[in-house]
């Protein structure tokens, strides 16, 4: 097992930031638009970016909440023990919003899939973007592409990424782990 | 992503009794309540987790909230649902409740949610049929779905159930709910108070850990809750009290009793309210009832239920 930093400490910030005027730069003040972060690591990212944009736009209210997919989930019942819920906080109105999805990693897309039908649960938004801090290329199970992009990265089915926040795990900081049978750890 | 999501199987394949279930089953089923208490406030109340699962409703005893309970829950959480109840099935013409229910798991059923009057049914039939069996009330036994929905309104209430004191007030002989609350609230690490008349008072109750009383006042002036219980006619082919207008002035709570007391408790009944009996109308309605929160709760806590079961079936 081989563990390789993809993102340190300051590109993290620096990604982030540079999401933040990308986001600007399609939603302007944000009136029309609200911030949900998928439960649970992408509500992690919609927090960070959150905070970012309200220092940026002080005079602006920015709405943001997260969304839990689980009972949405494709995998139920074919996983092991079902997943644990987490909480979902919407506490606006959804119809005729932009809505920006924010998840962390965007892999086999099915994720966000659950996303959309939970998210369309609370109403008929305008429309629905995505953002996405790394995206691992030529894995997608499904047609989903993201719309703002923190780091692209090729990766085959065996490989982790490892994304890691101050606020849970001490430090900002991406991973990637080849766990390749083949692999003597050099 | 969802590697860091806790998990938890239930130690259960069936919902038979809470007798038999552990603590943190107990717990876990609370906790998922409470997300699905959160989605059937929502605009859209239905979650598409069950799409691929047929429930039997065996209703063999009649119901109201019971059954429209656990059909709503079923089809919030998109399962495909078939009723049955007895006055109108084979099972007037003679056919043996084994044959009933293989003959409808015949047509692929994956669960059955069974009422029946007889005690044990439900344990009787989960040895027999492949379905994941949920127990919905078997005679005088148990109801575990009407115990976890109370405990789940007395902890939205208070908090906790820890050191909470709870009276269940009435026909204790006949019921079921009481006997599902006393496992699932001393589970919970709750107190429980068992009150009614002698008559109505199975003879070694106080063996399963709660206290017994016979004077209504002195148990109101114990507990944080009270939870009062139909008299069960149906099932009494006894006279266990000379007449229903002694029972209403010994055990009936009225708003002057409730005013009588130096606190404010909480008031809970698992329905069928019989008004002017257990309890009077301003009581029953009156912001210190939860009554009706307990059938929207009801459904949360079903559909927790459903959802953990049909987690347990393997593809």
């Amino acid at each position: 097992m081989r563990s390789k930093v993809i993102l340190g400490k300051e590109q993290f910030q620096i990604t982030i930031k540079r999401l933040c005027f990308q986001l600007i730069e399609n939603h302007h003040d944000f009136s029309d638009s609200v911030i949900i972060g998928l439960q649970p690591r992408g509500v992690l990212l919609s927090d960070r970016i959150c905070d970012t944009l309200r220092g940026l736009l002080p005079k602006s209210a920015i709405s943001s909440g997260s969304l839990d997919i689980t009972f949405y989930r494709d995998d139920f019942r074919r996983r092991e023990s079902p997943a644990t819920p987490a909480a979902t906080e919407i506490d606006f109105i959804v119809e005729g919003k932009k809505v920006i999805l924010v998840d962390d990693v965007l892999y086999t897309g099915r994720t966000i899939r659950s996303g959309l039908d939970a998210l369309l649960a609370f109403g008929r938004p305008a429309a629905v973007e995505l953002v996405i801090l790394i995206n691992r290329k030529f894995s997608r199970q499904l047609p989903i592409e993201p719309n703002y992009v923190g780091k692209a990265i090729d990766t085959i089915s065996s490989d982790t990424v490892k994304v890691d926040w101050k606020e849970t795990d001490g430090e900002d900081a991406v991973h990637l782990v080849r766990n390749r049978k083949d692999d003597k750890g050099s | 992503m969802t590697k860091d999501l806790k998990t938890h199987r239930l130690s259960t394949r069936h919902l038979l009794g809470i007798k038999d279930l552990q603590t943190e089953d107990i717990l876990h089923i609370l906790e998922t309540a409470e997300h699905f208490k959160e989605i059937i406030n929502r605009p859209i109340k239905k979650v598409p987790s069950l799409r691929d699962i047929t429930i039997a409703n065996l209703f063999f005893e009649s119901s109201t909230r019971t059954r429209v309970s656990f059909e709503l829950a079923e089809k919030r959480l998109s399962a495909d649902v078939v009723n049955f109840s007895a006055s109108a099935s084979s099972v007037s013409k003679g056919e043996t409740l084994i044959d009933t229910v293989n003959n409808i798991l015949a047509m692929k059923v994956d669960m059955v949610v069974m009422r029946h009057p007889s005690p044990g049914a439900a344990v009787f039939l989960s040895n027999h049929v492949d379905a994941h069996i949920i127990n919905a009330g078997d005679g005088t036994h148990e109801h575990p779905t009407q115990a976890l929905l109370d405990a789940f309104s007395i902890r939205r209430e208070t908090g906790t159930l820890k050191g909470i004191r709870v009276a269940i007030v009435g026909d204790i002989r006949h019921s079921r709910v009481a006997l599902s609350n006393i496992f699932c609230l001393l589970k919970l690490g709750a107190e429980v108070m068992v009150c009614g008349p002698p008559t109505l008072m199975p003879k070694y109750i106080g063996d399963l850990g709660v206290k017994v009383e016979y004077s209504l006042k002195k148990a109101l002036a114990w507990c944080d809750v009270a939870n009062m219980l139909r008299i069960q006619s149906e099932r009494q082919h006894l006279a266990f009290f000379p007449s229903l207008r002694e029972y209403v002035m010994q055990y009936g709570v009225t708003r002057h009793v409730l005013d009588g007391l130096k606190k404010r408790i909480i008031v809970m009944h698992p329905g069928p309210i019989n008004r002017g009996v257990e309890i009077t109308s301003d009581v029953a309605d009156s912001d210190q009832s939860i009554i009706l929160q307990q059938v929207e709760n009801g459904v949360a806590v079903r559909m927790a239920v459903l959802y953990l079961l049909a987690a347990r079936q393997s593809m």
